[in-house]
């Protein structure tokens, strides 16, 4: 299981990336991807959506069942993945590359783990 | 508490991911994940465990009677050999379940019946039992593996006697030796491929299961889960019960009238069943808008609601999200556009023509 350093975790299984200009980006984890199987359609939210830490963001669907992704982070959306629309697989191939949205205006966040911190805890949930 | 198949620590050794199913736990998908071992049945072949199936044995002088009271279809001239598939219904012409019936010998079959459908199909049958006929649950001392794929034909060919392999669709040979197993060996299958079907005693499934696998590694044969297993019957368009059927459903509102013989004898059900006729009709849909098409999301045509879908994904092989719909009659023909409403949102979606996929001839 890949767990960047540079990254937050939520414990339902989403990234953060805090970027420099003060918005967030968001993907959902290693472990998660995994857990899901093939990923063949994304849920995005639109352009301008404004979300609350915790609320439903997105969702992600494999072959058998759809999941809900919930925001890290309160805020708008200011942008979406394009690539997801005709390649959602690539969250199973690169989870912390194929980033979901990018979040800005952020208010509230949700616990956050470090990457030790979010390791540790995937290992206890087995 | 979910039971075993005689495989299940040859799935969990091979990374399968466990799941409950029907009472059973089955590997739903292994490391290969849903999409390869699709693909794998549709491009060279794959091995399911399909264990948890159930096995009843009617034997006796009015044993054929009796299936023929029972099935829609007709099983009167069917040979020591054949198979045949029938919907059983209920005294409304709803369907109890949908089964494979095997003639093992003058006076001897053997129905193949649902996993979750087991106890209750038992019931009714021997309920239902006249004459001179044993009516018997023989599932727990047979366990079944399915070897699915255009690669099959040649790996059969490998381990069995040619004189043993039967040679066209819904026949068997109850006694082949396929590499030094005793099994029973069908034609049949749930997932539109060339394939066969092995009925093992159970203490024999591991085996059996560890020779396949290894004999066609080279060319390909991986083991298979439930995830592929239903979207292969899916874009084969194969009803599936619970989903096209249910005690609710006729077999001539589900495509299944090919295998309701009316005329050739009474059954239980069919003046219910002839009376309510066919309000529905089942239909495939394919989506043009964004978004999975799943099951029990109502569609609409012209913004009035016109039925409700019963199975649907992303088909691997096809590569499109499709569903099977019951339908208002005469509501739609292939070519219209419908809208789906999935989760609270409208996809469009375009009926289409029944399967999905059919392998080249």
């Amino acid at each position: 299981m890949v767990t960047p350093e540079n990254l937050k975790y939520s414990k339902s299984h989403e990234w953060v990336e805090f970027l420099p200009d003060g918005a967030a980006r968001v993907g959902i984890s290693d472990y998660a991807q995994h857990e899901l199987g093939d990923i063949v359609f994304v849920n995005l939210p639109a352009e301008g959506d404004s979300v609350t830490a915790g609320g439903r963001l997105a969702d992600v669907e494999s072959v058998k069942a759809v999941s809900d992704i919930f925001s890290p982070v309160a805020g708008t959306v200011r942008a979406v993945n394009p690539d997801l629309e005709n390649a959602p697989e690539a969250i199973n191939q690169k989870p912390y590359e194929a980033w979901i949205c990018e979040i800005e205006g952020l208010g509230e966040t949700e616990e956050l783990l470090d990457a030790a911190a979010y390791q540790a805890f995937c290992e206890e949930a087995g | 508490m979910e039971l075993k198949t005689p495989l299940y620590d040859l799935h969990v050794a091979a990374g399968g991911r466990m799941v409950p199913f029907a009472g059973y736990l089955l590997p739903v998908q292994y490391g290969t994940g849903v999409i390869q071992e699709h693909m794998a049945v549709r491009q060279k072949m794959g091995l399911f465990d399909v264990s948890h199936m159930g096995e009843v044995r009617f034997e006796g002088p009015d044993a054929l009677k009796n299936l023929n009271h029972l099935m829609t279809n007709d099983f009167t001239g069917m040979g020591i050999g054949q198979v045949r598939y029938s919907p059983m219904l209920n005294d409304e012409g709803g369907i109890l379940d949908d089964l494979i019936v095997y003639r093992l010998g003058e006076q001897k079959y053997m129905a193949v019946v649902n996993a979750a459908n087991r106890a209750k199909d038992v019931q009714w049958m021997k309920a239902h039992r006249f004459g001179d006929c044993a009516v018997a649950d023989v599932s727990d001392d047979i366990a079944q593996l399915a070897l699915q794929g255009p690669g099959a034909k040649a790996l059969i060919q490998s381990l069995t006697p040619a004189d043993q392999i039967p040679q066209k669709y819904y026949w068997f040979t109850e006694r082949a030796n396929v590499g030094g197993i005793g099994c029973l060996l069908s034609r049949t299958g749930y997932t539109g491929e060339f394939g066969y079907e092995l009925y093992v005693k159970s203490g024999d499934a591991p085996k059996l299961w560890t020779m396949l696998l290894e004999k066609g590694k080279d060319a390909g044969l991986i083991p298979c889960g439930l995830g592929a297993r239903d979207t292969l019957r899916l874009e084969a368009a194969m009803p599936l019960y619970g989903h096209e059927m249910d005690e609710t459903v006729s077999p001539l509102e589900t495509g299944l009238s090919w295998a309701v013989k009316a005329e050739a004898h009474a059954f239980i059900g069919r003046e219910a069943m002839l009376a309510k006729g066919a309000p529905r009709t089942r239909v495939g849909l394919k989506a043009t808008g964004k978004g999975i098409l799943r099951e029990h999301q109502p569609v609409y045509k012209d913004g009035l609601p016109v039925g409700m879908t019963t199975s649907g994904t992303m088909l691997p092989f096809v590569g499109a999200p499709c569903a099977m719909a019951l339908m208002a009659s005469g509501s739609v023909q292939p070519g219209d556009a419908v809208e789906v409403d999935v989760r609270g949102r409208m996809v469009g979606a375009e009926v289409v023509p029944l399967p999905f996929y059919s392998k080249a001839k």
